[in-house]
């Protein structure tokens, strides 16, 4: 009995892992993967089968975490952003090190054209680095059928398996047939010490055998059903129909263009590739070497899709060797950054678009900004009247709602680069001489990647100044539960932050004469200092409101 | 047959409410689906935009091409014009009149309309007045919805009822009825100025 349901790709994600017999869901919140974790917690389904699924602190606590449910022989799933792999990077490689028992699926959700992010880095890329196999569905469809197949091809090769999407699977919706949920796993956990402690003599073995597994996880691509050989049907060229079993790919006239369309890629090659196109569509990795060089055969050229970085493109270059013409990202064929849309596909296939009205004239960009009443806004407000004081101030920033304080009227901030710099950074530039230096970092992103930084600076007695604008929620994913909500002060203590260097205001107009105060006093103050402007995020008291207001 | 709508406005407008209904009508009648939604940073007083797309048969890509759209569909008039390279030649556009001014460099209101005005198929209206007179405050969003459901050759305006009956059915009657009676008044609208 197959239902259809319309699911979001990061929903279908979410389902795929469940009805796969899932135990637990490891998350930090990041556009476009939060729903994955948003759908799971909200399910009744996962309630009934009481599925773990709080936020953690932070993508690395996540990754260990689930990979000590994988060594428990349970089914796990880690969820995040593309850039969260890089705060995951040590727990992943390793997890391929150590191999996995329980079936454990990581997915990366990338953000090319950066619509909520700071790069558009490849997660692909981290598949290849760690020896394992990837997955990138092209469907919401895809994405939920992948996961039943991910967790069974991460028991079977006892590895982790990377699963890739990208906003535009994540965050669209389409209508997915869902079958008959798995069983859970039982509880068993691993006894093999050898593969688990990574001591030098048995990481060898370990790292030796996860080489030696290439071969196979080569071999599981090439004979994977999400790979596939598509000749359509050609009036002129092609008079028989067949796939690359029969004589069409042997006997190809190699004058036509061969396409690879990896992932989503493949939908927009769909949407406008003219009849007859030989396609390869590729959404396991490893690359099938032997279907690409069967593409290649027929083929007198080969033009490479792909979302993201020319990850496949460079691999296909170097396995066709130079005299093969292959095109895509690095010969302009595609663009060389941003997301794909069916108009550069079909401009590569050259299919003629384009608008039909030009742009309109009566036109301004019309960028987010922080919310009216938000808490945020009060501290740019006191920090800018305050920071004009001082010349040669400067504010780092950090990533949430807060980094719009870049933007027009407060234009606050000098830096904003990954989670938890702020501090860090602040740091630093305090160690050059910069004076005054000032950290603004939200509650969420301080409990992810901020404590560690202020350890160092009070153990250094660093001259800074941090703001921890303190919402009491992840405002910049949705409101999402923060992991040090109401522990700030606490937590500042106990890395040895001074008592009289601590404060806790609420930001809002009437007590700015306060706040501006209190920061003039804690930048005269040669030391660490930390300021903790505390007020509930707006969108999420109005949420509470009207919940309440309801019941 | 297919229909590509894009849908669009400022965040907090409630765009994504006009594509689940419309979306749950589709589905309802057995067309194929695809809606590409924008969550995250632009939610916040940011221009915000979905592609959606029906169709009898499969739908290919999730984003709608240049040139293609069959229908914009926005809760504000500039965030209209600023999807125009998308819409098809013969496309239509129906829109909110009444400017959301957030930005200090929004185009003069005039000049504005005019443009719109000069676009070969638009049904403009202050949405926002007409839902505050009638009572609807937070209903604007379903009369753009029913200034759109002559467009959308692919449902029938009963369907689309339907659909709102079933998408707002949890939160009790008078919020489904008052959804009921502002499409009825936007289609109204629509069905007379075409007249």
């Amino acid at each position: 009995m197959s239902e259809k349901r319309l699911l979001l790709g990061d929903e279908a994600v979410a389902l795929g892992a469940l009805y796969a017999g899932l135990s637990g869901v490891y998350a930090y919140p990041g556009t476009p993967s939060t729903e994955i974790t948003e759908y799971i917690q909200q399910s009744p389904f996962a309630r009934e089968r009481g599925v773990r699924s709080r936020w953690c602190t932070n993508e690395k606590t996540a990754m260990e975490a689930a990979l000590g449910m994988s060594y428990a022989g349970k089914r796990a799933l880690v969820c995040m952003k593309h850039v969260g792999m890089n705060v995951c990077a040590d727990a992943f490689v390793n997890a391929a090190v150590t191999g996995v028992k329980g079936g454990l699926v990581v997915l990366a959700a990338d953000d090319p054209s950066m619509h909520s992010s700071q790069n558009e880095q490849d997660s692909r890329f981290y598949g290849k680095f760690a020896l394992v196999p990837v997955l990138e569905p092209s469907s919401q469809q895809e994405a939920y059928d992948m996961m039943a197949d991910a967790f069974a091809l991460s028991e079977s090769l006892k590895l982790p398996v990377l699963m890739r999407l990208v906003t535009r699977l994540a965050h669209s919706r389409a209508a997915v047939a869902v079958g008959e949920p798995l069983a859970q796993n039982a509880l068993d956990p691993d006894s093999e010490r050898s593969h688990w402690v990574l001591l030098p003599g048995n990481a060898k073995r370990q790292y030796a055998s996860l080489v030696a597994k290439q071969p196979e996880i080569a071999a599981m691509a090439e004979k994977s059903g999400f790979n596939r050989m598509e000749i359509r049907r050609s009036s002129r060229r092609m008079t028989e129909e067949g796939g690359h079993e029969g004589g069409v790919m042997s006997g190809g006239d190699r004058t036509s263009l061969g396409i690879i369309a990896c992932g989503i890629a493949y939908n927009y090659v769909r949407e406008s590739a003219p009849q007859g196109l030989p396609l390869l569509k590729l959404s396991q990795y490893p690359l099938p070497a032997k279907q690409i060089r069967e593409l290649a055969a027929h083929c007198s050229r080969i033009l490479v899709v792909e979302d993201g970085q020319p990850f496949v493109e460079e691999q296909v270059r170097a396995l066709l060797g130079a005299d093969y013409p292959v095109c895509g990202r690095l010969t302009g064929d595609l663009p060389r950054t941003g997301e794909l849309t069916p108009d550069c596909v079909a401009a590569a296939l050259g299919v003629p678009c384009g608008p039909a009205f030009a742009p309109a004239r009566n036109l301004a960009p019309r960028p987010p900004q922080l919310c009216q009443g938000c808490g945020h806004r009060d501290v740019y407000t006191a920090l800018n009247q305050v920071a004009a004081e001082y010349p040669d101030a400067r504010i780092f920033g950090d990533i949430g709602c807060y980094t719009l304080g870049a933007l027009p009227p407060f234009r606050a901030i000098d830096s904003c680069v990954d989670m938890g710099a702020s501090i860090t950074m602040a740091k630093g530039a305090a160690d050059a001489g910069v004076y005054p230096a000032i950290a603004v970092i939200g509650d969420s992103t301080f409990t992810h990647s901020g404590m560690t930084g202020l350890l160092d600076a009070v153990n250094d007695g660093s001259d800074i100044t941090v703001i921890i604008s303190d919402n009491l929620t992840t405002a910049m994913t949705g409101g999402q539960d923060s992991a040090g909500t109401h522990k700030f002060e606490a937590i500042c203590l106990a890395l040895g932050v001074e008592r009289e260097h601590l404060h806790v205001v609420v930001p809002l107009p009437a007590n700015m004469p306060e706040i501006t105060r209190i920061l003039r006093e804690e930048i005269n103050y040669h030391g660490v200092s930390v300021i903790i402007p505390q007020r509930e995020c707006m969108q999420t008291l109005g949420r509470k409101l009207r919940q309440k207001k309801q019941q | 047959m297919k229909i590509d709508i894009k849908l669009s406005g400022v965040g907090g407008q409630g765009i994504l409410s006009i594509a689940t209904v419309i979306g749950e009508a589709a589905t309802a009648a057995g067309l194929q689906l695809k809606q590409a939604e924008v969550h995250g940073m632009s939610q916040r007083g940011g221009d915000v935009q979905s592609d959606l797309r029906l169709s009898t048969d499969t739908i290919s890509s999730d984003l709608i091409p240049l040139g293609q759209a069959d229908l914009i569909i926005s809760m504000e008039p500039m965030e209209a014009l600023r999807y125009l390279p998308y819409l098809a030649p013969a496309g239509a556009v129906v829109t909110a009149s009444r400017p959301f001014v957030n930005i200090p460099n929004y185009p003069e209101e005039a000049a504005l309309l005019a443009e719109l005005d000069a676009l070969p198929h638009v049904v403009r209206l202050d949405i926002d007045t007409l839902a505050r007179e009638k009572g609807l405050p937070k209903s604007a969003n379903m009369i753009l919805l029913g200034m759109a459901a002559p467009s959308l050759p692919l449902l029938q305006p009963a369907q689309l009822r339907d659909a709102i009956a079933r998408v707002f059915a949890r939160k009790g009657d008078a919020v489904v009825n008052a959804n009921l009676e502002a499409f009825d008044l936007g289609f109204e609208h629509a069905k007379s100025v075409s007249q």
